[in-house]
């Protein structure tokens, strides 16, 4: 059964609102894909009502971690969990990201908190002796987050923010697109991308003006997660799929971005 | 302990059922839950032809409650027969096809060609969904329409000998007349309700929060307004009423079975917890062991007044 009670391992405050939440899934993590998330009730009393989604930010053998933003109402809520609180999780739900084999580098796009799911992924593709590129835009210095872990598992980390306070100023796709210039073969080079809408239809642009394979991983309001209620529904050329399920992973061809 | 309930032909090993449009066609839900326990599932709505559905946003969370604006986004009656059917094949519990038609020739041919499949033998009428438009009559809703649900099942009756459920809507001016109107067609039971119609507006966009800018209401704030629909329509008809609106745990249920439900579905809090189905059955036991009731019929409509 994927709904399980989870321990909490640790709780941390890892920049201003934002948290690494660790919990025990020994059952769980060992069948968990980078990419993949969580569907998590945050309190048992219907405020907030429904669970709310989170992606697997490092898969561990015995654990799970997730990397989150306080936004609103539920992340505030787990933001105040303790070692040693109960949580109650479905997972891991949707596609994840799946590997293209042969290739020989990775760039990984991240926006913000866009980052939770590309650390797994980072740590997957280091661990097959690819090379990671990642990108990390954010608003701000305060909007960065994992870059430090990123370099320390040995990816290449490169950041923007839009006021210049760390990193390179303007856009991350500008970035990106400095790199497309630079590198050959290309055709080789997938991107896997996260982050706000407005990010990923960029992202999605410039890998098909130079052609590079490209997966991004969408967010939308979800009641279930598990696709029973169809309301994660994103338009792509084949018609209404799910986020939950078909997703959060798509091929960004097939996206039709509004 | 006697949990077993009749509704038409069908016999249930107990009364709760797994509502429509809130666990898919089943497979969905088997990673989270053993159905065969339940009582019986009611499919997605299905209709005629494909449906795309309606415009993300389609799912928004209320205080207390949800607010959808799926509109019927499902493969059509060949993508049923020919893919869903397989899972709910080897179920050993009833299963019962919810249907919605844009005309009454549609609800007549889904009816006639479900007919056809052997694990069908209970048809739910969706006479109330909130999120689309019929031709058949002017109101927004056929559940409004005494005269076109007395026409609609009326001619399902003499299509099909399966059971058939019609499934009505809060939002009427009398729930006794529509409901009466269903059984005088031939209805075998009620089922209500489904979801009241609302919407929500983000005050810095100025827009509407749900692509299809209206949706339907469930959960736990529309339970007062469920139960009393169902105490009313208890009321008007012999038929068994299927209740449901809000129900998210045992508690709820039984109150339910007071005001006259014979069945409960359960919709919106599969999705806050898909196993929670069993833990109200089990909730419910536990009501009749400590209440000394020795079978579920003794409590329905047993409501002190
Ligand atoms: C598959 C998936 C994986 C995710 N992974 C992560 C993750 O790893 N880390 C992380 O921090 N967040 C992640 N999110 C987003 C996270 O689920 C939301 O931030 C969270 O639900 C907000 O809950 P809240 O009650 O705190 O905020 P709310 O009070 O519900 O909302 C706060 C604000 O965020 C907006 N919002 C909330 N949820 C969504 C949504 N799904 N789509 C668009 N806007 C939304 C609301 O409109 C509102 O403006 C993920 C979302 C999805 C769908
Ligand atoms: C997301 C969603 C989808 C639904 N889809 C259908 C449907 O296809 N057909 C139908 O008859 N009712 C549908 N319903 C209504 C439920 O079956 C139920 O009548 C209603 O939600 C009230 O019960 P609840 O408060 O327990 O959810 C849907 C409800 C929700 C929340
Ligand atoms: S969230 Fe319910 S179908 Fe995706």
């Amino acid at each position: 059964m994927k709904q399980f009670k989870a321990k909490i391992i640790s709780n941390k405050k890892i920049a201003p609102g934002h948290y690494i939440l660790s919990f025990k899934a020994p059952k769980t993590a060992k069948n968990t894909k980078p990419g993949q998330f969580f569907n998590i009730r945050v309190s048992q009393t219907y405020e907030p009502f429904l669970r709310r989604p989170f992606s697997a930010h490092k898969i561990a053998r015995n654990k799970i971690e997730i990397l989150y933003k306080v936004v609103g109402k539920a992340t505030e809520i787990l933001s105040m969990k303790k070692k040693g609180d109960i949580l109650d999780v479905l997972g891991p739900l949707g596609n994840g990201f799946d590997l293209e084999t042969g290739v020989s580098s990775v760039f990984l796009v991240a926006g913000g908190h866009g980052v939770a799911p590309l650390y797994a992924l980072a740590e997957q593709i280091i661990r097959g002796k690819s090379r990671a590129l990642i990108f990390i835009g954010g608003k701000t210095k305060k909007h960065i987050v994992s870059d430090k872990e990123l370099k320390e598992l040995g990816a290449k980390v490169y950041i923007s923010t839009e006021d210049g306070s760390k990193g390179y100023k303007g856009l991350i796709t500008d970035l990106v697109i400095r790199h497309c210039k630079a590198a050959s073969r290309l055709a080789m080079t997938t991107i896997y991308a996260c982050g706000p809408k407005p990010m990923l239809k960029e992202v999605a642009k410039l890998a098909r003006r130079y052609k590079m394979p490209c997966r991004v991983s969408l967010e939308e309001y979800m009641a279930c997660g598990i696709g029973t209620c169809l309301g994660c529904a994103v338009k792509t050329r084949t018609g209404f799929k799910l986020v939950c399920k078909d997703g959060p992973v798509f091929d960004s061809r097939e996206i039709i971005w509004t | 302990m006697d949990l077993k309930i009749k509704i038409g032909k069908l016999k249930l090993e107990n009364p709760v059922i797994l509502a429509s449009g809130t666990a898919g066609f089943g497979k969905e839900m088997k990673d989270f839950i053993d159905i065969n326990k339940l009582g019986a599932i009611v499919t997605k709505t299905i209709t005629l032809n494909k449906r795309k559905g309606n415009p993300p946003p389609r799912v928004i969370e209320t205080p207390g409650g949800l607010l959808n604006s799926i509109g019927l986004d499902n493969g059509g009656l060949k993508d049923f027969m020919f893919e869903k059917i397989s899972f709910l094949e080897n179920l050993k519990i009833p299963v019962i096809v919810s249907i919605a038609g844009d005309t009454i020739d549609e609800f007549v041919e889904l009816a006639r060609e479900l007919s056809k499949a052997r694990c069908i033998r209970a048809i739910e009428i969706n006479l109330s969904c909130p999120n689309i438009r019929h031709k058949n009559t002017k109101f927004p809703l056929l559940a409004q329409d005494r005269r076109a649900v007395e026409k609609i099942i009326s001619r399902l009756r003499k299509t099909t000998t399966n059971t058939l459920i019609a499934k009505l809507s809060p939002n009427v001016a009398d729930i006794k007349e529509i409901a009466k109107a269903a059984e005088h067609a031939g209805a075998d039971a009620i089922s209500l309700i489904n979801t009241y119609p609302g919407m929500l507006v983000d005050i810095n966009t100025m827009k509407p929060k749900l692509g299809g800018v209206t949706g339907g209401l469930s959960g736990p704030s529309v339970k007062p307004l469920a139960l009393k629909c169902v105490r009313d329509a208890y009321n008007a008809v012999n038929i068994p009423v299927i209740g449901m609106g809000g129900i998210m745990d045992a508690r709820d249920a039984v109150e339910f079975f007071i005001c006259g439900a014979s069945a409960i579905q359960i919709g919106t809090a599969n999705f806050v917890n898909p196993g929670v189905s069993l833990e109200i059955l089990e909730g419910i036991k536990e009501y009749l062991k400590k209440k000394k009731i020795k079978a579920i019929k003794n409590l329905i409509g047993k409501l002190k007044i």
